[in-house]
Formats: structure tokens, sequence, C-alpha cells
């Protein structure tokens, strides 16, 4: 190989948390490519999941990634986001399928009856294109951080012919020693980043120099309140009464569809300056930005029930 | 930074979650939505104070049934140390959860009442951590509020647990009087208990020397994938891809293949653009070797004088996890490190009570939750050291072929 970079030094055979982390990530992934039929990667345009497009990278390096991405087009997606995913996807020759909403409701195999969050409707867009594809792995970007239910989710995370995961039957998980036994029709999920938590995420990304979408750092936008988040104003989300826009020095924390995801005020624009946001933050990333997991405690619990990311 | 695994064993009585809580809180790993989701659901309960248990029942059955029936890991960081928690309930039934906690940890954290003392609950969980080979243990006597910090409650306790332990394998004990309700000895020493010497809880695991417990002698790389580009860059690029289970492995070192037999040189070491001079565990790398070899997954990368003996008859202590009991003459999947096969029980040998140690000779199945000496007959041969040389080459699980269950762990004699 070409590049000789100077090892980092271990004098105590001990590695960093980082390296640690990123050392399961890269045999999680390899487990799967090598005893998955047709797995495929869950690709959402946010943090988590480009971190798993360079861990996957990592992890077959020099060979390509041999298994294609797989995103869920909201129709409401951020623009920089998906410019971010072309750039990684070009570059990494991988085989982008793109599952639409859009498509999905036209098709009949989602239904939008005008209430249901567009959220909500990724759970069968996404489930359909899983079933249409014949994929029997899907890694997602979760992290056992974000969210009581996910922490006590497993890294293979199993799901019935439904699409459903069973909590309260989930597979004992030990040592390394993954089971990817399925039957026809089951799929499991695959969780690389179950042990990172978000500053493990940010931290990996400074370290590993990874391009980001622009969006999570500070730029001015044009906002404003609802239910105590801040939303990016635009033609997608049509005012209420007593809702006025303003610009604001804003960044996201998470990225998901543009009507559910609110930013927060930051003057971060690099990632040191995020990692020293976060240390200080009081309150978790889904919190802060997410409105779909407002409904109720158990509302991710209840997503995931049904087969959500 | 390192990274330190520890799993916490112990029932809501003896205070774990209110100590799981205070180390969250004072690392600033629960955030203010977090706490405030917990208060009001102990308002909406009627509780007079903020049950810091809810932080960890994560599924609404366990909010609603009031008990956790699951692992949970949880996350908290020092300047100097990361730290995972597989959080695992204390009750009999939970068994394999404690198993699945401790099989990746570090580090077993057994909490008593100081009131109580040892009870039966607080021996199996050392009994269980001591099987699963979880080279440091601490005992934390909790509650010492509640019993004026009395060093003789302390000294009872401790000697009574260290009689205890010798029966046991457990290469490092250490035991700290705190109170997890009001933090004395968690992150700072407590004034109340001036007798004490020790380190603070904290303070002893982030200090806690664990560069020691792997085995950086008896080389073992399983091999995972094979990578093969096929690219016009890459054209001949043959390489190994897989974690190192054992010892350090450089360029230039003899390697033996197994099973084949084959011997060749390792060629290279490669960590995406980088190539590294030891590779050591967990490292996940890529190995190329000098010859030509038919080398595939399920195969071990060891040294000629170094081996691991393929073995098709295993004995090892099984913990079972399904309500249908494990009987001589069933048939099974199993994985161990790379490998999969199918298994045959030759024998169960004995039933261990993890309460007493008492070894049942009697009963010839183990049940849900129950740990026992078992032989079983594999189709395949495995590359296997005894689990106490090597956790990672001596574990296996296995597996119920009709429903693709897991329900048995094993670690081999």
């Amino acid at each position: 190989m070409s590049n000789t970079a100077a090892p980092p030094a271990h004098a105590d055979y001990r590695l960093s948390q980082l390296d640690e982390l990123e050392a399961e990530s890269i045999h999680i992934f390899r487990e799967v490519a090598a005893e998955f039929e047709k797995p495929v990667l869950m690709f959402s345009g946010g943090k988590d999941s480009i971190c798993m497009m360079r861990l996957a990278e990592k992890a077959f390096y020099p060979a390509k990634i041999p298994f294609p991405v797989l995103q869920v087009d909201t129709g409401f997606d951020f623009p920089e986001v998906l410019s971010c995913r072309d750039s990684w996807v070009s570059r990494l020759g991988v085989r982008l399928i793109v599952a639409s909403v859009d498509q999905a409701i036209a098709d009949g195999v989602v239904v939008d009856d005008g209430k249901t969050s567009r959220n909500r409707l990724q759970t069968g867009t996404l489930l359909n294109a899983i079933e249409k594809e014949g994929f029997t792995a899907a890694f997602g970007g979760g992290r056992r951080d974000e969210e009581k239910a996910r922490a006590k989710e497993r890294v293979y995370s199993h799901r019935d012919e439904f699409g459903q995961w069973d909590p309260k039957n989930q597979r004992p998980e030990l040592w390394s020693l993954y089971n990817g036994r399925i039957r026809a029709g089951e799929h499991m999920r695959i969780f690389p980043l179950s042990n990172w938590t978000e500053l493990d995420v940010w931290y990996y990304i400074g370290q590993e120099k990874i391009e980001l979408p622009e969006i999570y750092f500070s730029h001015t936008r044009e906002v404003f309140v609802r239910d105590g988040m801040l939303l990016s104003a635009g033609d997608h989300l049509l005012l209420r009464p007593g809702e006025t826009v303003q610009e604001r020095t804003v960044r996201f924390r998470t990225v998901g569809d543009m009507t559910l995801t609110g930013c927060v005020e930051s003057n971060a624009s690099d990632v040191a300056a995020i990692i020293d946001e976060i240390a200080i933050a009081r309150v978790t990333e889904r919190g802060a930005t997410r409105g779909d997991d407002r409904f109720s405690e158990a509302a991710m619990e209840d997503r995931k029930r049904e087969g959500y990311f | 930074m390192d990274l330190l695994r520890f799993a916490t064993a112990g029932s809501v009585d003896d205070g774990k979650s209110t100590l799981i809580g205070r180390l969250l809180l004072d690392s600033k790993a629960i955030f203010e939505d977090q706490l405030e989701a917990v208060e009001r659901t102990s308002m909406a309960k009627g509780y007079d104070y903020t049950d810091l248990a809810l932080l960890t029942d994560g599924l609404r059955s366990e909010r609603e049934q009031g008990i956790t029936i699951d692992v949970a890991y949880r996350y908290f960081a020092t300047p100097t140390r990361k730290f995972i928690i597989a959080d695992t309930p204390g009750h009999v039934q939970y068994t394999r959860n404690m198993v699945t906690g401790a099989s990746t940890a570090d580090l077993g954290l057994v909490l008593v009442d100081a009131r109580q003392g040892l009870t039966e609950q607080s021996r199996r969980h050392a009994v269980i951590l001591s099987l699963l080979r979880v080279p440091h243990l601490v005992l934390a006597v909790n509650k010492m509020d509640l019993v004026d910090f009395s060093e003789d409650v302390f000294n009872s306790i401790q000697n009574e647990f260290t009689s205890f332990a010798t029966k046991l394998t457990i290469p490092d004990l250490t035991i700290v009087p705190i109170s997890a309700l009001q933090g004395d000895n968690v992150v700072k020493r407590s004034e109340h208990m001036p007798w004490y010497a020790g380190p603070s809880l904290i303070h002893h695991l982030e200090h806690v020397h664990v560069a020691s417990d792997r085995d950086l002698v008896d080389a073992r790389f399983p091999v995972q994938y094979v990578v093969r580009p096929k690219s016009d860059e890459f054209h001949d690029y043959r390489g190994y891809a897989g974690r190192i289970a054992g010892g350090v492995l450089k360029p230039g070192d003899d390697v033996l293949v197994l099973p084949s037999g084959f011997t060749s040189t390792i060629a290279g070491i490669d960590h995406f653009h980088t190539e590294i001079e030891e590779a050591f565990p967990p490292m996940s790398v890529t190995i190329r070797l000098a010859d030509d070899l038919d080398v595939s997954r399920g195969d071990m990368i060891c040294r000629p004088q170094n081996a691991p003996e393929p073995s098709q008859d295993i004995d090892a202590m099984v913990c079972w996890m399904t309500n249908a009991p494990l009987r001589p003459r069933q048939k099974l999947a199993i994985k161990h490190t790379t490998r999969t096969g199918r298994v045959l029980v030759k024998d169960v040998q004995y039933r261990l009570d993890v309460n007493t140690l008492h070894r049942d000779l009697e009963t010839k199945e183990l049940g849900l939750n129950e740990i026992g000496r078992v032989q079983l007959r594999t189709t395949i041969p495995l590359l296997c050291d005894p689990y106490e040389k090597n956790r990672t080459t001596g574990s296996f699980i296995l597996v119920d072929e009709a429903t693709g269950v897991t329900v048995g762990a094993g670690m081999i004699n």
C-alpha cells in the first residue's frame, strides 16, 4: 500500500476509545457482509449515517463497499443533505437506491391522510423498499445513547416478516458473537454505532475530517418558532396565525425531514466549536430538535415496533 | 482517553438505579429533558421523589411493571475514561441477562445494602461474574448512611465477601463503602468515613488497570472476511480481514493457518490507508500473507509454535437461555469466532447452583437461566482455547435451528 503514515503510538497496547469503537463497528460491518445475502446501508444524510459510510469504507478497503445504499426521500429533504449524499456516493462508487415517499403514496403503499407526519410515512416506504429489493440486513445509524428504548436494542435487531421489532423478545447478544439467523421474509436491522455517543461521533468526525452537510454548522437562516422549536421557513411549511419568520444564526443537531427538524441557535462553525457546545448542552439532540419524538414518552418505542429506523 | 466496559448487578432495593443515576448526573450524561421526563412520570405515579430507575427502564412494559426486564446500556465519560455500563436486572430469573452483560465487561460492580449484608442475590452475581471471567470486581456496600457510616458493619460485610470470593476466580477485588443517595465515596471521598482509606468509586473506575487483562502472548486471528478488490489499482490484492483475538502480530511474523496447517509469513497489516507495525486485540485489521494460500472465513491465523488445538469434542459451561430445556441428544447450531457449524449434546454432566456453587449431578438437563457443564460433539473442529485463557476464542453461542433464536452461551473448559 502506498501510504505509510506513522502508526499511532500504543505504549501499553491500549486503544483510544475512538479506535476501540471503530474496531468494533468495522467488525460488525464485516460480519454482516460475510453472513448476509443482501445487506443494505440506510443513509439519511445525517452525521451518523455518514460516519457509517466512513466505517464501511474502512472495513472493506481497498475493495469497494459490497452493498448498496438506500435513502428514503421524504420529499422534504434539505438540499444540502442531498448534495452531500451524492458526493459520498460518487466518491465511493456505491449503488444508490432512493425510495420516495411521494412515489409510495402514488403507488398506494402508504396512505397520506393529511394528519400523519412524513416521518411516519417513511416507515411504510422503507419497509416496502426492503421487501421489494429483498434486503436481508439493513444498517442503521441508531445509537443507544439517543433514547431509552434504543438503550436496550441489540446490535443485530431482529425484524419479523412485517418489519416489526418485538422488544420483549429480543435475542440475547453475547461477546461479539452476533446471531444473524433469519427466516424467509424476515430481516435484521444492524446498528454498528450502538455504543457510540453523540460526542464520540463528533470526535470521530473531527479526527477523520469527515465531510458533512453544511447545515450542521452555524449559518443564517429564516426560521420561525413552533411548539418551542425553531423550524426552517420555506414553501414546505405554512405559517400558522401568530407565527413570524425571523433571521437567526443557527445550526442543525440532527438531520431529518424539513417539516419536523428544528435547529438551535448557535455560533459553532466548526467541529471543535460543536464539541464545546455539546459538552455543555443540557438537552439531548432529539429532545431539542425532533418533533417526532415528542408525542409521548414511548414515541420512539412505538415507531420502532412498527419498523422505523 | 480509553474505554472501560462494566456490568452492574443488583436490584432497585440495593440502590443500583440511584447509583447509576448519580454517576450519570455527576458526569453530566443525563440531560434536562431526560430528567424532566422522569420527574413528570414520578409525579404522575404519585411519588414524592424522582425515581431515577425510570431513567434506565426504557421499555413501556418495564415501566408498567416497575421492573427491568432487559440489559440496558448506558454511557458516560469523565476526562480520563469513557464508560459503557451494561445495566442488568438482579432477579433470579434474569441470569441470562446478567451473563449477557458480563460477557463484554472488563469490570463487574455488585451492590449490597449495608443493612442487609450479603444476600443470595449478591453471591449469585459474584459467581456469574467469576464464571464469565470478568477480571475486576467491585463490591459497593451501599446505604452506609443508614448504618451511621459504621466501620464495623462494613468490615463484617467485607470479611464475609472476601471469604466467599476465595472459592471463585476473582483476580482483582475492591470493596468500597458508599452512599449513592448522598454521594459519599461515589465521586468524592466521604467525610463521614475517615476510617476508609481507599479510593472513591469513580476514582477506582477511572484508574483500574485493565491493560494487562488481554492475552498479548498467544496470537489468534480468526479470519472474518476476504478482501479482494479485483480493481485495476489493486489487481492482485488479497487481504484477510478480521479482529485480533489474542497476541501481537507484526509484518514478517511466521504464521500457521488452521485448519489447513499451511504456513506463511505476514507480508503486511493494513488498516485503511495505513500499514501498521503491530496489531493487537481488539484491533480490526486486514492481513496480507506472503504466499498465495487458500484461506477463507472461519480459518484461524496463529503462530506455528503456538496454536489452538482443533477439537470436535467440546467440554463447556453453558448458560441456557430459553424455556424448553437443554437435553442430551439435542442438535443445535453453534457459532464460535467466525466459524459456524452444528453440535450434538452428548451429556449434561452437572447443573451448577449459582447461589451455593453446589453441583447437581442428578439432573440431566438445563432449564431457562440455569448453568451447567455440558459435553458437545461438533460437526466441524473448533479452533478454540480455554475460556479462562481467551474470552474470544473460548466462547460460543448455541442457536435453535428452527427458530433462529440464541438459546445458549458457552465457555470452553
